[in-house]
């Protein structure tokens, strides 16, 4: 499979706090990428820093081998903890919002035929996500769940090649959780979707992923411990899982029996979405 | 139970409301009786009556030097200033907001001097703009416009550029430009912000009006207010007050229904 997303020798600095330290990495087309680590451990710079938000100070970045702009860009979807809808738009409009970007550049609104095609588009978006229901909500009147749902159909309408997801269902019960870990694979299949996904939850890095990173630290200093940075210390190529079947053993095996008796109660909690 | 835990029903909740109101307008009558009751020609503490045949001359009669009747033609042009003065300053620091909470560059080189002239007290500018814009209306309304619009841009700007950073990126991503964001991201949500903006500068804003108004002015509420002093002529003056309030109050509802009506998103719509 081709290279999509290369990242050559890239460092991030806080004046002379190193965060991330010779990180080298090439994401390919259509893979899952999950990105665990200790808390400070570079997770969100690195994916800041993939999708423009940061500049690295040093190392390039190459998107199908062209140098990124260092500002975000809607080849690069993102899904975002919070925060990541528009609260004074409805759904429907939430969903609009690029299409109408892209093709009013001076009112940002579209009229007539334009409008009725955007509209199916986005209609078609959030049926795919399960908010056909729901498409004149405004956020503040949906449930965490259905906010992130409404998030990932924004972003997906924009086909972005790399969708980015920071903790994305980190502030959701696990009941909920287990229906977007299922949502997200569906549209990662359906879509033939690239994904860098960070995450604090490590089952659901080796669920979800089929390539799983561990950021930390390779050297610690005790005098001066922020002048190491971070880089990837473990990258598990996991089974492939376009097949369909899921690496449920794997999982159990790695993180033992205890977060299979956990799995077995979120999927009991997967009716009160 | 607990004072924190005590919740009014809505009917009892207009009932509570107006007991101050309602003692402090007997505490009045109480006052004024009494006063009469020494001196029938008391004019510090004027009754009802008094009031009525005061305000009647003004309300029902023409003036004899303009032939207006004199209550409905100071309301009117303290209104009109009141508006033009708002207006104005209400959408320059909607515009001036957004450029300086959207756009960092220009905030970097504008909000020094917004800050610079929000500190200056208005009042000391008075005789500047009496002198460079003469006595007549546009003084006045550039006095409630320098008063209020730059605390308005400010806190339209502190809004906009506190706005998440996500939601800002996350329009980037969707191939928003910053022209894009400005009008679709921030200029909604900085809507019902300006309106609440808008609510507490009508204090504010009625202060200049009525300050300008008291020294150079040939109509309007505050001058007939300051006109009427030198004959201690409480019985026009209370009224007076009472309908600048009566006003202030109608404009503040009126703009809170508006941000309601316009922008329920904004004021917790629930699920």
């Amino acid at each position: 499979m081709s290279t999509l997303l290369s990242l050559q020798d890239v460092w991030v600095e806080y004046g002379d706090k190193i965060v991330l330290e010779k990180v080298n990495l090439d994401i390919e087309a259509g893979s899952f990428v999950s990105i665990i680590g200790p808390s400070g451990a570079g997770k969100s710079s690195l994916l800041r820093v993939v999708l423009g938000q940061e500049v690295p100070t040093r190392g390039t970045i190459l998107l199908d081998g062209t140098p990124l702009t260092p500002e975000c860009g809607p080849d690069r979807g993102v899904v975002f903890q919070r925060y990541s809808v528009f609260p004074h738009l409805s759904a429907l409009r939430n969903t609009m919002f690029g299409l109408e970007c892209e093709k009013a550049p001076l009112s940002a609104r579209l009229f007539g035929g334009a409008r009725k095609a955007a509209t199916a588009e986005a209609t078609e978006m959030l049926n795919a996500v399960g908010l056909g229901d729901s498409m004149h909500l405004y956020p503040a009147q949906m449930s965490g769940g259905m906010q992130q749902r409404l998030a990932i159909a924004q972003a997906l309408i924009k086909r972005p090649r790399i969708l980015l997801l920071d903790e994305p269902f980190g502030a959701l019960d696990p009941g909920i959780r287990a229906d977007m870990h299922a949502l997200i694979t569906r549209l990662w299949r359906d879509y033939a979707l690239t994904i860098i996904m960070v995450t604090h939850d490590i089952k659901e890095a080796f669920t979800l992923g089929t390539r799983v990173l561990a950021l930390d630290k390779r050297r610690h200093d005790p005098h001066a411990p922020h002048r190491f940075g971070a880089t990837a210390v473990y990258d598990l190529p996991l089974r492939d899982r376009r097949d369909g079947t899921a690496d449920e053993d794997l999982i159990i095996a790695l993180s033992g029996p205890q977060a299979g008796a956990n799995q077995q109660i979120d999927k009991e909690g997967i009716g009160h979405g | 139970m607990r004072w924190v835990n005590r919740h009014v029903r809505q009917g009892n909740r207009i009932l509570l409301g107006s007991l101050p109101i309602v003692l402090l307008v007997l505490l009045y009558l109480v006052l004024a009786a009494q006063r009469h009751a020494v001196n029938p020609m008391d004019k510090i503490l004027p009754l009802p009556g008094s009031m009525a045949e005061g305000m009647a001359a003004l309300l029902f009669q023409a003036d004899r030097l303009t032939g207006q009747l004199v209550f409905w033609a100071d309301t009117l042009a303290s209104l009109q200033r009141l508006g033009l003065g708002l207006g104005i300053a209400t959408l320059s620091a909607l515009l001036v907001g957004l450029l300086l909470g959207v756009l960092p560059p220009v905030r970097a080189t504008f909000g020094p001097l917004v800050t610079a002239i929000a500190v200056i007290p208005p009042i000391a500018l008075l005789p500047i703009l009496f002198i460079a814009l003469g006595l007549g209306e546009t003084a006045k309304v550039a006095l409630i416009v320098i008063g209020i619009a730059p605390v308005m841009v400010r806190d339209i700007t502190a809004h906009v550029a506190d706005l998440p950073r996500e939601q800002i990126v996350k329009a980037q991503t969707l191939g928003a430009s910053s022209w894009q964001i400005m009008i679709r991201v921030a200029l909604p949500q900085a809507m019902p912000r300006l309106l609440h903006a808008v609510r507490l500068s009508l204090g504010p804003a009625w202060v200049f009006l009525i300050s300008a108004e008291a020294i150079a002015s040939d109509v309007g509420l505050g001058y007939r207010i300051f006109l009427v002093r030198r004959y201690l002529s409480m019985d026009v003056i209370i009224p007076y007050v009472a309908w600048i309030a009566v006003l202030a109050i109608a404009m503040d509802l009126a703009l809170v229904f508006l941000s309601r009506r316009l922008f329920p998103w904004a004021h917790g719509v629930s699920h």
